[in-house]
């Protein structure tokens, strides 16, 4: 299948980035880009640092060393809040939703960001405030509708199965129209059919909006299926980069899989 | 015409009502209710999240856009032309542009596989395909290699398709702004076109599933559909004020008539629900006045509603359950307008106020004032539910053959086990083997490409045989009791209706399958399966011990307890002439459960009798002997497929029958048990 909008310029470079907790390195010296429309995926053993890498991506993290330009903006430290005014936008591996909260409200939470009036004006429904939350719910609706996920509009996100919950934590990342979308496991306990459905998703957003895509993956046939180029690391340092094809190949991340005896 | 017009209309109405004469095909239908109630609602659709109405006028607009996009894109008279989606507004104008045009829609069940998509496209010589979105124009280009009939395919939802193959594709919205450009163009064309159709011509072509063999495509002129549809409507007083909500497939006659013929007739509202998951949702939203469901529909509801129940405080639970017991005692009688209690007419106001009014406002029955169920039987228990909270449910008989209606029960004549009287303009006849004949406006023109089926189906005179036996009742109602191929005779010439019997006892909790003998016998005997949840349960609580199925199946006391079930039927029996012969004379409980894998049931756990007869010769001969035991050893297959053995004593049990009621002893003079 063609793409609506072509892999373009580098998006964000991250430049030999080190990272450590106490005696822990959990990355040394890791360099890589990430390109405009593309998918990427970062994979790798337990405990490779591919969680940490997104962390210090959207400013979770602060590194010891290395720095990160995005959108042409070099930085050494930035706050996720700040990340996420720069349109980054992530899912987490254990699903971070408010449990007692509607979907149509846990995505609208998304939004945040983007809203501009103040409490007092919002809390009162004041003109202004109430324009914009119409324009905002608008929003959300259009992505309940592209995850198809209206007949849970007004359940509690915690009477949902996981599946579903994981869909709805995609349509909070997306309601931030976010430039850099960032996935943690975004298939990890799913079934057959729930992974294919999340696959079909993730190809979508990038296609229909254009969104950049980082994702950590373990299912294999995903990765592969998905993914204009693959990241790997092991014990914090990146092994191989490059098409999804060539990385299978490689002599490195098949030891790196399987274990090698020394 | 007649110079007496009135409705500022210029025509006279018919008899029912509802339209102009002139107005005998759906696209001058729909000119009619443009000019009539151009402001009023005619489609409705959650888009989203929010509902967006269409009036009569912007329907009108859009199919004549529609349809002359469709001319554009070669669309020709008698063209087959298949609609491929869930309901949706779009797809519904889709048949009424179609048939402006004079091409035949071919509603295709959504969710049929490719194979079964390609038998029907390749059998109706489909050239054109309207689908929704898609998951369905993938099945249509996976077929479309070995259906080189089928041309071009128009999509409602652009999603996903960007990056198609655009040569044989187009978004519904283009055809329709080319259809805006021709219009603009050949003004008169549209209603040139719209006049040229006349009421005898094909309205729409539906393939009915049918049991046995390929589908057939059954062929429904205009008259067919608007007549039949004009008579229901008029029977049960429907308006333009009426709104439905269109959840059933698009391609089942059914939905058809009631939520286009009939809307297109009465000029009602259509709403369509938002995804096929929030159907429930939207008919709490929308509050549908009229609605039709098969009986599994019900039963999920009221599932939905006991759970939730189950999880209330205790306060609310007792008052549930103290108010469902006055309406239960007096609901469908206050409905019937029959004697009650001045207590219990005081406590139904206030149960209606505290208990039936939410419940009804929560199920999104609050405005329903008309309710049908159909296409199977329907548990007592159930029907007797929704109508003692008011809720004016009813059933009716139809089939395809006969766009639908062939009998309905009249408002204040509801029975739970017949299916009315005959419908407006419809007469039936029983033949001699019980098989139900009709005749009617409604009667279908032909099987597409299939004159044999024709032949068999519908004799020279237009009586159509429906395959089912039934009889009419004091009341005259129809009642329907089985398959007509199913129907035996009792030794006194009495009808032997097994499917009917065996029915009438699982709807007892405690029975989970029956199987009936008495053809060409003197009366009826039959095996009996416990339900093992249920039955045990019932043990335990009065400390019945048993070890296994066999063990519980043989306890005495469970003999008496499914006896007591077996006489409830009899004395039901009893009061219709037509059955009092097959009340149940002996019984055994089988000491195995029926299982598909040992071949006694099919994969849809309908029980195979003929074979089961076979399997069971011994017990059959037993059960007609006077013995009361029989020694019973047979190979029976475990679940992994190893043989076993079964063997025991099987114990076989006389009930009591009844006579008839208010005749002493009857005419057919009974043994006493």
């Amino acid at each position: 299948m063609q793409r609506s909008r072509p892999v373009g310029d580098v998006l964000l470079h991250v430049d030999d980035i080190s990272l450590s907790f106490g005696g822990v390195q959990a990355l040394s010296g890791v360099s890589f880009d990430i390109r405009r429309h593309e998918i990427r995926a970062i994979i790798g053993p337990n405990g490779a640092g591919k969680s940490s890498m997104l962390n210090v991506i959207n400013g979770f993290y602060h590194p010891q060393q290395g720095t990160i330009t995005f959108m042409g903006q070099t930085r050494k430290q930035m706050r996720p809040h700040e990340a996420a005014a720069q349109g980054i936008a992530r899912t987490f591996q254990n699903i971070a939703l408010f449990r007692g909260m509607s979907t149509l409200d846990n995505i609208m939470t998304g939004r945040l960001l983007k809203m501009r009036r103040g409490l007092f004006l919002q809390a009162l429904r004041l003109g202004p405030a109430d324009r914009e939350e119409i324009e905002h719910r608008a929003a959300v609706e259009r992505i309940i509708d592209f995850l198809e996920i209206q007949s849970i509009r007004k359940v509690p996100v915690g009477r949902l199965p996981y599946g579903l919950q994981k869909r709805v934590e995609l349509g909070r990342a997306l309601a931030a129209e976010p430039t850099l979308l960032l996935l943690d496991e975004p298939m990890a306990g799913m079934n057959v059919e729930e992974k294919e459905d999340m696959c079909r998703f993730i190809l979508d957003v990038n296609d229909e909006f254009g969104t950049t895509i980082v994702l950590i993956e373990h299912d294999m046939g995903v990765v592969m299926d998905l993914s204009d180029r693959v990241l790997v690391l092991d014990y914090g340092r990146k092994i191989a980069d490059g098409a999804p094809d060539a990385v299978r190949q490689d002599r490195r991340v098949i030891d790196a899989y399987l274990g090698v005896s020394h | 015409m007649a110079s007496d017009a009135n409705q500022g209309i210029g025509e006279r109405l018919t008899e029912a009502g509802f339209r102009p004469a002139s107005a005998n095909t759906f696209p001058k239908l729909l000119r009619f209710q443009a000019r009539t109630r151009p402001d009023r609602a005619a489609s409705r659709e959650k888009i989203y999240g929010i509902w967006q109405s269409w009036t009569w006028k912007e329907v009108a607009d859009n199919v004549r856009d529609l349809a002359c996009g469709l001319h554009v894109l070669g669309v020709k008279r008698g063209d087959k032309v298949a609609i491929v989606g869930d309901n949706r507004p779009r797809l519904y104008w889709t048949f009424v542009a179609l048939q402006a045009l004079g091409g035949v829609p071919v509603p295709v069940y959504q969710d049929s596989i490719a194979e079964e998509m390609r038998f029907v496209f390749d059998h109706a010589e489909v050239r054109f395909a309207v689908a929704e979105d898609q998951e369905q124009v993938d099945k249509l280009i996976e077929i479309r290699a070995r259906c080189p009939r089928l041309e071009h395919v128009v999509y409602e939802d652009p999603r996903g398709l960007r990056h198609y193959d655009h040569a044989q594709l187009s978004a519904y919205e283009q055809v329709q702004e080319r259809g805006r450009a021709f219009a603009a163009a050949n003004p008169a064309f549209f209603d040139a076109e719209v006049d040229t159709g006349k009421g005898g011509d094909v309205a729409v072509m539906l393939y009915t599933s049918g049991t046995t063999g390929q589908p057939k495509g059954c062929m429904l002129s205009f008259d067919n559909l608007i007549v039949t549809a004009e008579n229901a409507a008029r029977f049960d007083k429907v308006t333009a004020a009426d709104e439905v909500l269109a959840y059933l497939p698009m391609a089942w006659v059914g939905d058809h008539v009631y939520s286009f013929a009939e809307g297109y007739v009465a000029g009602f509202c259509v709403a369509c629900p938002e995804s096929g998951a929030t159907v429930l949702n939207d008919l709490r939203e929308l509050g549908p006045t009229y609605f039709f469901a098969p009986p599994r529909i019900f039963e999920n509801l009221l599932t939905t509603v006991m759970i939730r129940m189950e999880d209330a405080g205790a306060l609310k639970r007792r008052m549930f359950k103290f108010f469902v017991a006055v309406a239960r005692r007096s609901g469908s009688r206050i409905m019937d307008k029959k004697p009650v209690p001045l207590l219990d007419r005081v406590l139904y106001r206030l149960g209606d106020l505290l208990v039936y009014g939410p419940l009804k406002n929560t199920l999104g029955f609050s405005r329903v004032r008309l309710c049908y169920t159909a296409g199977e039987a329907i548990g007592p228990d159930m029907f007797e539910f929704y109508r003692s909270l008011g809720l004016n449910m009813k059933q009716l008989y139809g089939m395809t053959e006969a766009s639908v209606f062939i009998a309905m029960q009249p408002d204040g004549e509801v029975k739970r086990d017949t299916v009315g009287k005959p419908a407006p303009g419809v007469e039936i006849r029983i033949a001699d083997g019980g098989e139900v004949l009709f005749k009617s406006p409604g009667v279908f023109q032909e099987y597409f490409k299939n004159p044999q089926a024709t032949a068999e189906t519908k004799t020279p005179d237009g009586w159509v045989h429906t395959g089912d036996a039934g009889y009419f009742d004091q009341d005259g109602q129809l009642k329907i009791i089985d398959r007509a191929k199913d129907v035996g005779k009792l030794k006194d010439g009495a009808l032997f209706a097994p499917k009917y019997i065996e029915n009438k006892l699982k709807f007892f909790p405690y029975i989970r399958e029956a199987v009936a003998f008495g053809d060409g016998r003197d009366h009826v005997c039959a095996f009996i399966n416990i339900d093992m949840q249920a039955v045990g349960d019932w043990a335990e609580r009065r400390n019945i011990p048993y070890g296994s199925y066999q063990e519980l199946a043989a306890q005495p006391e469970v003999y008496a307890l499914i006896k007591s079930n077996l006489e409830e039927v009899n004395r039901d029996l009893a009061h219709d002439p037509h059955m009092t012969s097959s009340q149940i004379a002996r019984f055994l409980i089988l000491p195995k459960e029926l299982d598909a894998d040992d071949g006694e049931l099919t994969r849809t756990r309908k029980v195979r009798r003929r074979f089961i007869g076979e399997r069971y010769g011994i017990l059959v001969d037993a059960l007609f002997s006077d013995r009361n035991e029989e020694e019973l050893k047979m190979e029976i297959r475990f679940e992994d497929g190893r043989v076993g053995s079964l063997s025991g004593r099987v114990r076989i049990e006389n009930a009591a029958r009844f006579p008839v009621p208010g005749e002493g002893a009857g005419p057919q003079r009974l043994k006493a048990a």
